[in-house]
């Protein structure tokens, strides 16, 4: 038989411009085309490769589309039950201090059941990384309203669009965090173009090194997208996300450092 | 180390008892009448001396959810409430059961439904031994009638939840929590330094992952797993089942309580004894495992079978299931925060008696 | 042996820490105690009792409805345990405040009119201690010194230089108790 060239031929190293993380798993990804979660996983597990991170690391998965984050990147996690992320870590970081502990956990999960967690375990600044996705619906159970929706914007339970004056208004959880003591360092990213990927990747290294200093709650909201929900193409989707939902949500630092107001962690020590 | 005598409240006993049988965490939030329990660790400030962390969470919710997370690595974590409280936990504790996580959970019961009372009760006997939350599961149920027993059953309830990596829990009421008796504490045990082989506490090269979920979505793998469960519970219930007897060797009208319904049966037996009466009492130690089988052979020689509880008749289910239908069973209780005396059980056990 | 006591009265007179004096008096002495009070809304302010039981032997149910003793603080709890002693049971009251006295033929009644006392003493806070010496020089089941002992373990230390007048007071109640007869 004639030799053909095949795929093989190409996976050559010197071929490579992109190959997959070491700490992510072999298991196929489950999200939509498109989906804000992929590029965030994929981010979260280089952090985790490159600041030799995976035998010190805990993370807690939400419920909502990233439930089963715990199959793709490889280091240890606890499942929590919807909302209660934070709970789970304030006793994995109180008990395990030397760990590097972190949610992650979307807009229903951490905005609307899981608010009074969310509020209290960064106002006693426990000290953990929470990665906030908000994509301004349910994804997982076909796109309901969430707590961040848009006013005037549609899902299966605000078919005419959010009427704030029966739904109320999209919460910005992320600026009142922010205001609390007990955070340190409160940001708001993307991931939806190459350059927003790489700013999201400088705010989880300070983030990391924040809590190996234990200065208390750190707290990264990625404003994301849900094409399926919001019935788009992912490229729609990642137009729509800027022309609607960063005026809302405006993308940039809510509390860093230099301006914080040096709140030491509650943290027993 | 000798062990040590102290007049304590039942509260206090399980604070202390849990910084002795070396806990790693405690996680809760105030209710009337076990608030002595947070308070005491509060005071006793154990991280000083132990490394045990206290901590005072915002909800019942957040703090069974701690629990969650302080079992999920390997850790000895308990928590405490009131019944109210112990509703709002019933989702945590549903997850740790299906995460199969050892921990142990007080419930210092007052009286329900609803916002109900602050007094004693017994009323919240289902949702201790049949599940109590969503999903099929048990959790183990040690129910003291003493201070002492409310110090010891914590290390033995830690014992019991490594053992069988289950949720197990303490099921006490308000007169217990605010009775002072003597109680002779155990001696200190250190805290373990060695992690369980499936906790979460960092994926060392050495070993795979560990992930601690209650989540299956494929139908035939849950089912697997609600089939290991079964098997666990039947395994302890072949091996844990505990109870005490008071003068059943020739009782003709046996009484079943457990807890403070135990205590004023005693002095029932008692009292039934000096007018005649042979009466005995079979306090059920475990709730789950129930001691059906021993109650069910004592049924053989009884004419007349009363289970006394402070609730509408709820035990009362599990000692028919015991004996059967070979001899009359009652219920006998007050209810709401109301403790039942020795003298009524006796009246109303002669009551029975003439056929009332 | 074995003492079932109700001390019952109005939330600040010290009723809960009689009883756990007269408790740990008992534990000193081996004996098998409890100590069951009623809580709740009752201990902030208004009425306040505790089940004492002091015995040789282990104690069946730690509540009771029946009593060997009633120390009595108050009218409202006059009228509600004098009927729960048992026949040839004790009653010890303090007189201060009461319209109703005791009615029963078939028990001991004793009145010590102990808050009267604390005043005259100028120290209104020993009234507890009065009213338990008064209890001890009718039913002296357990020893002062372990009474003293028992103080020491349920005062702060910061209070132990006030464990003198309390000792005052008790000898005082052993002096100003007086049978009633009906």
């Amino acid at each position: 038989m004639a030799e053909t060239t095949g795929i093989k031929d190409y996976i050559k190293p010197e071929n490579l411009v992109y190959k997959k993380t070491g700490i992510m798993t072999d298991n196929i990804l489950h999200y939509c085309p498109g989906c804000g979660h992929s590029t965030m996983h994929r981010i979260i597990a280089e952090i985790i490769d490159e600041e030799g991170l995976q035998s010190e690391a805990i993370g807690v998965s939400p419920v909502g589309c990233s439930v089963f984050l715990y199959h793709y990147i490889d280091i240890d996690w606890q499942e929590a039950a919807h909302g209660r992320a934070p709970a789970l870590a304030t006793a994995i970081k109180r008990l395990c201090p030397d760990k590097f502990v972190f949610t992650y956990q979307g807009d229903g999960d951490l905005a609307a059941i899981g608010t009074s967690e969310t509020i209290h375990s960064c106002n006693r600044g426990e000290n953990f990384l929470i990665v906030f996705i908000n994509n301004g619906i349910y994804g997982m159970t076909g796109g309901q309203m969430a707590p961040t929706t848009l006013p005037g914007m549609k899902s299966t339970t605000s078919p005419y669009g959010r009427d704030t004056r029966q739904m109320g208004f999209p919460l910005k959880i992320t600026d009142i965090v922010a205001t609390l003591p007990g955070t340190y360092y409160v940001t708001r990213q993307s991931v939806h173009t190459p350059a927003n990927v790489r700013k999201t990747k400088r705010a989880l290294r300070k983030a990391v090194q924040y809590q190996k200093l234990n200065k208390g709650t750190c707290f990264v909201e990625i404003v994301s997208n849900c094409p399926s929900g919001w019935r788009m193409t992912p490229v729609e989707a990642n137009k729509w996300l800027e022309e609607n939902m960063l005026p809302y949500y405006p993308l940039g630092d809510l509390k860093t450092p230099s301006e914080e107001t040096s709140q030491k962690t509650n943290n027993p020590e | 180390m000798e062990r040590e005598l102290r007049l304590m409240k039942g509260n206090e006993a399980v604070a202390e008892a849990a910084i002795r049988a070396g806990a790693d965490g405690y996680f809760g939030y105030p209710i009337t009448p076990q608030s002595e329990i947070l308070e005491y660790l509060m005071e006793a400030n154990p991280y000083q001396t132990t490394g045990m962390v206290v901590l005072q969470a915002e909800s019942e919710v957040a703090a069974i959810n701690m629990v969650y997370g302080g079992a999920a690595c390997g850790k000895k974590v308990l928590t405490t409430s009131s019944s109210p409280g112990i509703s709002l936990m019933q989702e945590g504790i549903s997850y740790i059961a299906g995460a199969e996580l050892p921990c142990l959970v007080v419930n210092v019961v007052r009286g329900g439904p609803g916002l109900g009372t602050i007094q004693p009760a017994q009323s919240d006997y289902f949702q201790a031994v049949k599940g109590g939350g969503h999903g099929d599961y048990h959790l183990i149920v040690l129910a003291p009638s003493s201070v002492q027993e409310m110090a010891d059953f914590v290390g033995l309830g830690f014992d019991l939840a490594f053992k069988y990596r289950n949720p197990v829990m303490i099921l006490s009421d308000g007169a217990i929590g605010q009775m002072m008796e003597k109680v002779w504490l155990s001696p200190y045990r250190e805290r373990s330094k060695t992690v369980p082989d499936w906790a979460t506490t960092g994926k060392l090269p050495s070993r795979q992952r560990n992930i601690i979920t209650s989540l299956e979505l494929n139908p035939e793998r849950q089912e697997e797993f609600n089939r290991k469960l079964i098997n666990k519970y039947n395994e302890i219930k072949e091996k844990e089942v505990r109870y005490e007897e008071f003068q059943c060797e020739d009782a003709e009208y046996l009484f079943v309580a457990y807890g403070t319904s135990a205590r004023v049966c005693q002095k029932s037996v008692q009292i039934a004894r000096n007018e005649g009466l042979k009466a005995g009492l079979l306090r059920p130690v475990t709730l789950f495992p129930f001691p059906s089988e021993r109650i069910g052979t004592l049924s053989g020689r009884a004419k007349i079978i009363l289970s006394v509880e402070m609730s509408s008749g709820q035990m009362l289910e599990d000692v028919l299931l015991s004996v059967n239908g070979e001899v009359p069973v009652y219920h006998f209780g007050r209810m709401g925060g109301i403790v039942t005396t020795p003298e009524e059980v006796v009246d109303f056990l002669k009551l029975k008696i003439m056929g009332g | 042996m074995t003492e079932e006591i109700i001390i019952a009265g109005f939330g600040g007179q010290g009723v809960l820490s009689m009883g756990k004096i007269m408790a740990y008096s008992g534990v000193m002495q081996d004996m098998e105690v409890s100590w069951m009070p009623s809580y709740g809304p009752e201990m902030r302010g208004g009425t306040a009792n505790v089940t004492v039981i002091l015995s040789s032997e282990r104690i069946s149910s730690p509540i009771i409805r029946q009593f060997d003793t009633a120390i009595i603080l108050n009218q409202q709890s006059l009228d509600k345990f004098e009927n729960s002693l048992k026949p040839g049971g004790m009653l010890i009251y303090d007189g201060n405040g009461i319209s109703r006295h005791p009615e029963r033929r078939d028990i001991n009644v004793y009145r010590v009119d102990a808050t009267e006392e604390a005043g005259r003493m100028k120290s209104p806070r020993t009234f507890n201690m009065i009213v338990l010496g008064a209890y001890l020089k009718i039913k002296p089941l357990i020893k002062i010194e372990n009474v003293i002992e028992g103080l020491k373990k349920s005062l702060p230390e910061r209070y132990h230089n006030l464990i003198p007048l309390n000792e005052k007071a008790l000898n005082r109640g052993m002096e100003i108790i007086t049978r009633i007869s009906l």
